[in-house]
């Protein structure tokens, strides 16, 4: 059995439609109209014990709600979800002290306390031994190396100290599934290392469950071995990384480098010319015509190296999302 | 298994776990609180001042009234009881008064802070009460030396002595009664930010009533006949007037227990009242919200 199953699940909301203006909103006090906005539909998944699991994909997208309704923050509109056993909107007691939830943009911690006393509350809350909960601090502080800020009012710590005393906070009870929204959000480069390098360590070493939402194409490459990519509610890709760009991506992207004091004439007749930067140039190439059109250059120029790649995968990211929405539009249309 | 784990495994904590994490949020509270001790400490003894006012603007209003050979009264009141009750209206609201409770309710609610109580093994209401009583102990504790001291100042207006022993009770039974009356009460004004998001001028309406038909303005015996018989009805009293009026021997001893019964049915109407609100509003943020 998956550790998380997730069927036909679907989430919408009703939104106040609200027209520009003053008149607009005084009648809007007597009479509303509502717009439904469907962020989850028809979502299936699985996922098992030990895995770590990337959600992408553009703002409203629906990956918050997905980890919302994993938490049970929010109740589906239909469909069905069980994590270890449980269904997360029923709010059990036995399942809050499983799982834990990370807000990049939301504070836990009291804010003009030092982290240490939210601990000794969620050591509380969640019933854990004195021994396991030193020890786990120990382990956490250690690894995070923020021994010496556990006694500093929150409110005085850098962003990115905060995250990680949020971190600690929410893996002092050892939860089994982690659910991560945008951890390294507004970090910088630095922090931002730190905390992946962290959550890998962390998570090779314990086996838990991670879900995870970024917009950083880095966390998720230093993290993921799977990448669910949600657009308009909808699971459009579920695989591994470098899937991705196979799927995604209809071409490659091929340098060529001249022969010393070679004026190379017309380019564009083998594909997209991405740059020219004497003696090299850069050309985009459609997947299926790549020999051919690498043989006519190599008959054509003197030609002395030539590299053959993907893409970036930033791009056929984009890419995709960029399919999905036209798509979206004609089917509308 | 050990029985411990059994405990933990079925989710009901014993009495001993619960008064461990009781114990834990009241300290915390009180740590936090004493933060910004000097604003405290300065907003404590601030709270002395509005005594003066009216010691000063009783005593006129009884002079003007003054015939020779009489002592004037006002709904029952001679001058004397009217500062008694001034002095003990406001040890009452020490105990009800709850600063920020509803707005902060509704603030957590439109912040999405709530979720934290969603997602954590932690009761809100159970919380903020932990919080509050915390509150409260941390003032008393700055307080209780400058009551005292005003108390003794004013010892001359309390005519009648001390109370026997069973009415002081039943003033500490309506002390402690009118501090989850007050709680309740507001925490349901907040717990209305789960329909409505902004509750600032619902509060102030509130705040409105309270201040005239709790009996902090003036005892709600002034009132016209009419308008006393209902506000008698209403469970606001219990904020200031009512813990005053037993102290002073104003209730008819033999409808005190009466009087005091009602008053905590109406501590159990607002914690069902809040439980319902809090139930129906969490189905509606996970409903419509999020």
């Amino acid at each position: 059995m998956s550790i998380i199953e997730i069927e036909n699940l679907s989430k919408s909301y009703r939104v106040y439609k609200k027209r520009e203006g003053l008149m607009a909103s005084v009648s809007g006090l007597f009479r509303r109209e509502y717009r439904e906005v469907e962020a989850v539909r028809n979502i299936n998944l699985c996922v098992e014990e030990g895995e770590f699991v990337a959600f992408l994909g553009p703002n409203g997208a629906g990956k918050t709600t997905t980890l919302k309704l994993l938490s049970g923050v929010i109740n589906p509109t239909s469909g069905t979800a069980r994590v270890m056993g449980y269904t997360p909107w029923l709010r059990e007691n036995g399942y809050r002290r499983r799982f834990a939830l990370v807000m990049g943009q939301k504070n836990q911690l009291w804010w003009d306390l030092p982290a240490q006393e939210s601990y000794r509350l969620h050591q509380q809350i969640y019933r854990i031994e004195q021994g396991t909960f030193e020890r786990t601090l120990d382990e956490l502080t250690e690894l995070l190396d923020v021994r010496r800020l556990l006694g500093q009012p929150v409110r005085e710590l850098s962003l990115g100290e905060r995250m990680k005393m949020e971190l600690i906070a929410a893996l002092l009870h050892g939860p089994d599934v982690l659910f991560l929204d945008e951890p390294t959000i507004g970090l910088d480069v630095v922090a931002q290392h730190n905390i992946q390098q962290f959550l890998r360590q962390y998570q090779e070493q314990k086996k838990t469950t991670v879900l995870l939402t970024s917009h950083y194409m880095k966390d998720i490459v230093a993290l993921c071995q799977r990448v669910v990519v949600i657009a308009d509610g909808q699971i459009q890709y579920d695989g591994s990384l470098t899937g991705i760009i196979d799927a995604f991506s209809g071409s490659k992207v091929i340098t060529l480098q001249f022969a010393e004091g070679h004026e190379p004439g017309d380019l564009a007749q083998f594909g997209e010319v991405l740059s020219i930067n004497l003696p090299k140039a850069k050309i985009k190439i459609p997947r299926a015509d790549v020999p051919r059109r690498l043989a006519d250059a190599l008959a054509a120029h003197p030609i002395e190296d030539v590299v053959v790649e993907d893409p970036p995968l930033e791009e056929a990211i984009a890419d995709m999302f960029h399919k999905v929405r036209e798509s979206q539009q004609t089917s509308i249309a | 298994m050990t029985n411990n784990e059994l405990l933990a495994d079925s989710g009901l904590p014993s009495f001993a776990d619960r008064l461990r994490i009781w114990w834990t949020i009241v300290r915390i509270s009180l740590e936090e609180r004493l933060v910004y001790r000097g604003d405290f400490a300065l907003g404590t003894l601030m709270r002395f001042l509005p005594i003066i006012t009216q010691i000063f603007l009783w005593s006129a209003v009884f002079s003007s009234m003054a015939r020779p050979g009489e002592q004037p009264t006002f709904g029952g009141f001679r001058f004397h009881d009217m500062v008694a009750y001034y002095l003990i209206t406001m040890l009452a609201r020490a105990f009800s008064s709850m600063p920020g409770l509803s707005s902060g309710i509704a603030r957590q609610v439109r912040d999405g802070e709530i979720k934290k109580f969603l997602v954590q093994p932690i009761d809100l209401l159970g919380f903020l009460l932990l919080g509050r009583v915390a509150h409260k102990l941390a003032y008393y504790s700055v307080a209780a030396l400058p009551f005292a001291f005003v108390f003794f100042l004013c010892r001359g207006y309390f005519a009648d002595g001390f109370p026997p022993w069973h009415i002081f009770a039943a003033f500490v039974a309506s002390l402690l009664m009118g501090f989850l009356i007050g709680f309740f009460m507001e925490a349901a004004i907040g717990l209305i930010g789960f329909w409505f998001l902004e509750v600032s001028s619902l509060l102030f309406i509130y705040m409105l009533f309270s201040f005239f038909l709790s009996g902090h303005m003036f005892p709600i015996t002034l009132l016209p006949d009419w308008i006393e018989w209902i506000v008698q009805l209403l469970p606001l009293k219990y904020l200031a007037y009512f813990p005053a009026a037993v102290f002073l021997g104003k209730i008819p001893p033999d409808e005190l227990g009466k009087e005091l019964l009602i008053e905590f049915v109406w501590v159990l109407v607002f914690i069902v009242a809040c439980r319902w609100m809090y139930a129906r509003g969490v189905k509606r943020y996970s409903g419509f919200g999020g």
